[in-house]
């Protein structure tokens, strides 16, 4: 091998090592995973399973909360939530019929919704305003009018 | 040894796919056009030809159709010119009339409103058993050129013992090896759920599975397109500055790293789903990056050639090997315009790749820039750019309207980086990808993407403009006069390359390797889905 071609490649292993030493690291120290929530539901049954039987926002500390959020063609139900500002909320969500997005702008929650299947991630809403919440997966004729809203108050 | 018979016989059959793959790109570019206007809001597409049955017939006729018959039809023809021997056309043409008739099935059903479910299908999206089928039928087709690859390997290896297999031959097996292993998933994932289903013979569907052999696919899918263009960037492109290639052995080593590196991967599109253990989606990242390897290999060979090119005639630096290049030949402008593409694909490919960047963009409009400088860019500019090279050689006729030719590759590069340019920006502030109207009823937070739509529109009709210009050259070019004298060869290789040692001849070995590695890394996820109770989900359409 040419010496210039070594020093080439030893330079891309070298930034690919410290690439993933550092979101390794990331994922450890800073718990920064994708979210990987693993349990099942009855997609048939979503409406009579708790905690989906109640959807809704539900208060478990002083700043945290748990929103139980259906995504079901073409809405999310509750379409809208207030949660005020400095909150954590970690979101739930599944589907009674097809694969949708669950995807909130200006945030790091943003995963996918699989019927049979019950997602999960968590944020801290800092600042006030209307937060965007949207279906970003394709999920039928009416995919573009499914959104809701977080209010941040 | 050969008879220039043998040779005209073949070559109906390699130009069968290029302009197939033609066609397709030019039905594909005119839903391209109407998409990027409609998310501009500049048009509203009618009830009777929705937004999602034009995204889908898009998607299917560019990411699949029109990639998979051009790569068929380069394979094909380097086998053959570097095998040359009479030989039956049986199979090649089978293959062909398979993959035909599968995207008709597919086409049809996708076109009559029955199949709109993109082109990754996901379940429990129901489409019409055409549209399984008939994607299916055209897998199947290309297996059969695999079949047809190993049997002239086979040939050449009982008639030309001890020697080393044709550059050009080695990457085309590794390149139809590798496809093989990762659509296993995808017939796997058709004839063992999807057909069945859509067929009524199972009332539901796992969901996590088929995604699961969607993506043990679906990623590959892209190392396939990318080594269909590396295959021109290695054996044709230095035809056309005068160079050669850099290194026989390092040529080898990186398409015998792809087929071992390109398929245990699939899982860093799945990021952001429930059912996978965060470990398993690690796993993938750190093998996602080992791809690293032989593409700044790739790199640097096609660098370091076009740099020997012009110290030969006496040009040296960085600018001097710019000029050294014809920038008047659009065979050339093509594939090298794509390769400055290829630069911002490849680092928004590690943003998508990493872990946990990935969640700032997943399923954003990001993600569609991304994919537009990679097949769209380096690939398709390549296979483009390169049948200006191929389809006058294998027609015997001159290039109709070279200064056109030339313009399209330009203007393609222009219309590229204006649109993905403004999708990443949009995604980036959150513009969702896969959906008509991203207004939301005039939400602030929307009112913010809309300026980069717009943008993305002006590149996009550029781009419909540069693929009318292609395709009346393509076409123009069966009218032109007769011109035998140009013909088909490969690159040589460069004198002071190494000689190759005989483990990089061994492509069964490697291909058990990346076998071995395949299992490794979808065994846990897999286990893990089989050991759950999961629900089956009864199919919809929800279109």
């Amino acid at each position: 091998m040419h010496r210039a071609e070594k020093i080439w490649i030893g330079f891309g292993v070298a930034t690919l090592v410290i690439f993933l030493i550092i979101i390794g690291a990331a994922a450890l120290s800073e718990n920064m995973i994708p979210p990987s929530h693993v349990q099942t539901i009855d997609p048939t049954r979503v409406a009579q399973t708790s905690p989906f039987d109640h959807p809704g926002l539900h208060r478990t500390g002083p700043k945290t909360y748990d929103a139980y959020i259906i995504a079901h063609i073409f809405a999310f139900t509750p379409v809208s939530i207030t949660i005020p500002a400095g909150a954590q909320v970690t979101f739930y969500s599944t589907s009674p019929d097809v694969v949708h997005g669950f995807f909130i702008t200006d945030t790091a929650v943003n995963m996918l919704v699989v019927p049979g299947w019950v997602s999960s991630a968590s944020h801290v809403f800092r600042k006030r305003g209307t937060y965007l919440l949207l279906c970003n997966e394709y999920c039928g004729a009416g995919h573009h009018y499914m959104y809701g809203t977080v209010e941040v108050k | 040894m050969t008879s220039d018979l043998q040779v005209k016989r073949e070559n109906p059959l390699v130009l069968a796919h290029l302009y197939f793959a033609t066609l397709a790109l030019m039905l594909g570019a005119v839903f391209g056009f109407l998409q990027a206007l409609s998310r501009a809001r500049w048009l509203s597409m009618p009830t009777w030809f929705d937004y999602y049955r034009m995204l889908t017939a898009h998607g299917v006729l560019m990411a699949i159709v029109f990639t998979t018959f051009f790569i068929v039809g380069l394979a094909t023809l380097f086998t053959y010119r570097a095998i040359p021997r009479q030989r039956s056309l049986a199979l090649g043409w089978l293959a062909f009339w398979l993959m035909a008739t599968g995207t008709a099935a597919a086409a049809a059903a996708i076109l009559s409103g029955n199949a709109s479910v993109l082109y990754t299908f996901y379940a429990p999206l129901k489409a019409h058993p055409a549209f399984y089928i008939g994607t299916t039928l055209l897998v199947i087709g290309t297996w059969i050129v695999l079949i047809d690859i190993l049997t002239n390997v086979a040939w050449f290896r009982r008639n030309h013992s001890g020697e080393r297999l044709p550059l050009v031959v080695h990457g085309a097996t590794c390149t139809f090896m590798m496809w093989f292993i990762a659509t296993l998933g995808v017939a796997i994932e058709m004839l063992f759920f999807l057909i069945p289903w859509s067929l009524g013979w199972t009332p539901t569907v796992n969901v996590m599975m088929t995604r699961i052999l969607f993506w043990y696919f679906g990623h590959p899918l892209v190392y396939f397109w990318i080594m269909g263009a590396y295959l021109i960037w290695y054996n044709i492109v230095p035809l056309h500055y005068g160079g050669r290639v850099f290194s026989d052995s390092l040529t080898r080593l990186t398409f015998l790293l792809l087929l071992i590196l390109s398929t245990p991967v699939g899982l860093h599109h799945e990021f952001v789903e429930p059912g996978i253990a965060a470990g398993w989606k690690w796993l993938h990242t750190m093998l996602t990056y080992g791809v690293v390897i032989p593409s700044i290999m790739t790199a640097f060979a096609i660098f370091a050639s076009f740099e020997l090119a012009a110290q030969r005639r006496g040009l040296r630096g960085f600018w001097g090997t710019v000029r050294s290049l014809p920038w008047d030949n659009p065979a050339l402008t093509g594939p090298v315009l794509g390769m400055i593409l290829f630069i911002f694909g490849g680092l928004g490919g590690i943003v998508n790749a990493s872990y946990s960047m990935d969640v700032i963009v997943h399923n954003t409009m990001w993600i569609v820039g991304h994919f537009h400088v990679t097949v769209g860019g380096p690939v398709a500019l390549t296979f483009v750019g390169t049948s200006y090279w191929l389809i006058p050689r294998l027609t015997g006729r001159r290039l109709w309207a070279p200064k056109l030719a030339l313009a399209q590759t330009y203007m393609w590069f222009v219309g590229m980086a204006v649109m993905s340019t403004a999708m990443h920006w949009a995604g980036l502030l959150g513009s969702p990808r896969r959906t008509d109207d991203v207004s939301y009823f005039g939400t602030q937070a929307a009112s913010l993407w809309m300026p980069h739509m717009q943008a993305a529109a002006i590149g996009g009709s550029l781009l419909f403009l540069s693929i009318l210009m292609f395709a009346a050259v393509a076409f123009g070019t069966l009218f032109t006069e007769r011109d035998e004298s140009q013909v088909i060869e490969f690159a040589q290789v460069d004198e002071h390359a190494a000689t190759t040692p005989a483990y990089l001849d061994r492509i069964g070995g490697w291909g058990l390797a990346a076998v071995i590695l395949a299992i490794l890394a979808y065994a846990g996820p897999i286990h893990e889905l089989l050991h759950l109770h999961v629900y089956g989900a009864p199919g919809l359409r929800t279109w």
